[in-house]
């Protein structure tokens, strides 16, 4: 089915412009239709799934191919958007469903869904686009939108922390832009397979490693990679608990290492030198993320930079570009959405019953709050790698990857981050839920309904998410993902066809 | 070759305002030089010499600009007005939240 495609984009987008109509006459409206567009598009995803080995194209408005010259918008289904799809699309859904309790707190709920749409359409944009200049007006919807919603308690630290975000954030967008221009002189097409097939023909001259350079500074400031991260220990937890989910767990990916990934690997073509530098920021970003988190108090903050750290492990990955280490990457981008969507979400139940962020002054609420400590359990496990939780998983096969490129020391610094990932994690959990109690909490009570059924939900999955890695599933479901990216640049010719 | 290394500069002008100018107003203006160097630069990788329109019919051998980037940076243009409304509101809060423009005067986020 062709015509599924763009409703990924068409649904949510619709829905942020009907919200603020309806929505001034019916207050519940937000809640409703926010979860029905995020429970469809989940559906959608998931039953998405089962084109996972095909690559179909859609032709916005029918635009196709003139000569073998496409000249209008393509928009790709490809395996790895497939899996992309189903992670933004999964967080979402939990965002919206633990937003229906949590955003009582905040004044204007239908303001908060529509701005929550529009990010949610333009990171489905990001994964589908097949065009350059598209993938950079989805990015900015997606960034306009996030920009927003940091800011959406209009607090002075919230303040603060998106002027700060959209700063960087607009740096960034503009050396993509810059490398998207420079491309398009260089190739006179901005379809992202056509750009490759020109690359392919003419070679790649010095002007491309220049893009290269442009979209490496442009989407690492996207994706926090660590020289570029300044923004995201103010921005993400400044955020409502749901938009920190959505901001840490999947919008730094899919509109930070998504495109950068889907450019070197299909487009550009990936070879030593950038692997090379992937790795080199791999590490610093795993390295430094994970020691500024172990002396945080703030759990948000201490959260928002383990982020990066995390962030460092898929790069890792991506950058070694051996199947293995790919599968790990991928493996892990989506153990990452879980458990940090999970730890951002229960941090929000905590400041919702306890009313502070900081670890010193909480404590004992393993019995006042049975669930959400339960579930923070779940995802700090899955993060500092216990087996049998996912994050165990997916960190083992990038460090076997490692060892088996060869890379005895990146598998050590490797470890080396993992083990700093215990040691954070440990620290929270024992202030937050087991220490000594820095203040009252006898009136503290669990969260409302629908907080805990999202808690619920993420934590099972945390769980279960190890099963893809059985034989037969991980065939059905990875290992097609991961094809599309050791394929390269076949990319190309599946899209032109 | 020249206008493109000029477009080049007027970037990296409008970076370096961006990464050394202390007053909010101030970095957005950096942001908006950048922005515009990106336009012009973007202009400029369609231009023909001596071209025309492309919109005559039935004309062979004349020399046409290219009209795609000039239709997307349009485009540009109207997503640079959303991104500076909304950095330019976010500037006029702080500024009544903190009563200052100094961004080493706005810091209550530090670690």
């Amino acid at each position: 089915m062709v015509n599924s495609i763009p409703l990924f984009v068409v649904i949510p987008l619709g829905c942020a412009f009907i919200l603020p109509v309806i929505g001034r006459r019916w207050e519940r409206a937000g809640d409703l239709f926010a979860n029905l567009v995020t429970v469809t598009l989940l559906g959608l995803a998931i039953w998405s799934v089962r084109f996972i080995r095909e690559t179909t194209v859609y032709h916005v408005g029918g635009w196709g191919a003139v000569n073998g010259i496409p000249i209008g918008i393509y928009l790709v289904r490809d395996g790895l958007s497939i899996f992309m799809l189903v992670v933004v699309n999964l967080i979402a859904f939990v965002a919206t469903l633990y937003s229906i309790n949590y955003m009582e707190y905040f004044t204007d709920k239908t303001k908060y869904y529509t701005l929550f749409m529009l990010m949610l359409a333009g990171m489905n944009g990001v994964i589908l686009t097949g065009d350059f200049f598209n993938l950079y007006v989805f990015i900015e919807i997606a960034a306009i939108a996030s920009y927003a919603l940091v800011a959406f308690g209009t607090e002075a630290e919230e303040l603060e922390a998106a002027f700060k975000y959209q700063v960087m954030g607009s740096v960034g967008s503009g050396f993509i832009l810059l490398g998207i221009i420079l491309l398009y002189s260089y190739t006179g097409t901005l379809n992202m397979a056509d750009v490759g097939r020109v690359i392919l023909d003419k070679g790649a001259s010095n002007l491309v490693w220049f893009v290269n350079v442009l979209f490496i500074v442009g989407f690492g400031l996207k994706a926090a990679v660590v020289p570029f991260h300044m923004w995201l220990p103010d921005a993400h937890p400044s955020a409502p608990a749901p938009i920190s989910a959505m901001l840490s767990g999947v919008l730094i990916e899919s509109i930070g290492v998504y495109p950068l990934t889907r450019i070197m690997y299909n487009v550009i073509g990936f070879d030593g030198v950038l692997s090379n530098i992937l790795i080199v920021l791999a590490i610093i970003s795993m390295m430094i993320g994970g020691l500024l988190a172990l002396w945080q108090w703030d759990y948000k903050r201490l959260l928002a930079y383990s982020s990066i750290s995390q962030v460092g492990y898929i790069l890792l990955g991506i950058g070694l570009g051996t199947p293995l280490g790919l599968l790990g990457a991928l493996f892990h981008l989506f153990n990452h959405s879980a458990f940090k969507g999970l730890l951002f979400l229960d941090s929000g139940s905590i400041v919702y019953s306890v009313g502070t962020r900081d670890l010193r002054e909480m404590g004992e609420l393993d019995r006042r709050m049975p669930i959400t400590s339960k579930t923070n359990l779940v995802a700090a496990m899955s993060i500092a790698g216990v087996p049998p939780f996912n994050g165990f998983w997916s960190k083992l096969i990038i460090i076997i990857a490692c060892i088996q490129a060869g890379r005895y020391g990146v598998a050590g610094w490797a470890i080396l981050g993992s083990i700093l990932t215990f040691a954070y994690i440990l620290k929270a959990e024992r202030y937050a839920f087991y220490g000594k109690a820095g203040r009252d909490v006898a009136d503290v009570k669990e969260s409302p309904p629908f907080m805990c059924i999202a808690l619920i939900i993420l934590a099972v999955i945390c769980v279960v998410a190890g099963l893809m890695l059985l034989p037969n599933v991980r065939e059905t479901i990875l290992f097609p993902v991961v094809n599309t990216l050791t394929s390269g640049t076949e990319y190309i010719w599946r899209v032109l066809r | 070759m020249i206008h493109y290394l000029l477009g080049i500069l007027l970037f990296v002008i409008g970076l370096y305002g961006v990464l050394v100018k202390r007053n909010l107003f101030k970095i957005i203006i950096g942001l908006i030089i950048m922005e515009y160097a990106t336009f012009l630069l973007f202009a400029l990788v369609g231009f023909r010499e001596h071209g025309t329109a492309p919109i005559q019919p039935g004309v062979a051998g004349k020399v046409f600009v290219d009209p795609l980037p000039q239709a997307l940076v349009l485009t540009a243009i109207v997503i640079g007005l959303g991104t500076t409304a909304l950095i330019a509101g976010l500037a006029v809060r702080i500024y009544e939240k903190y009563g200052t423009l100094d961004i080493r005067k706005i810091k209550k986020l530090k670690g």
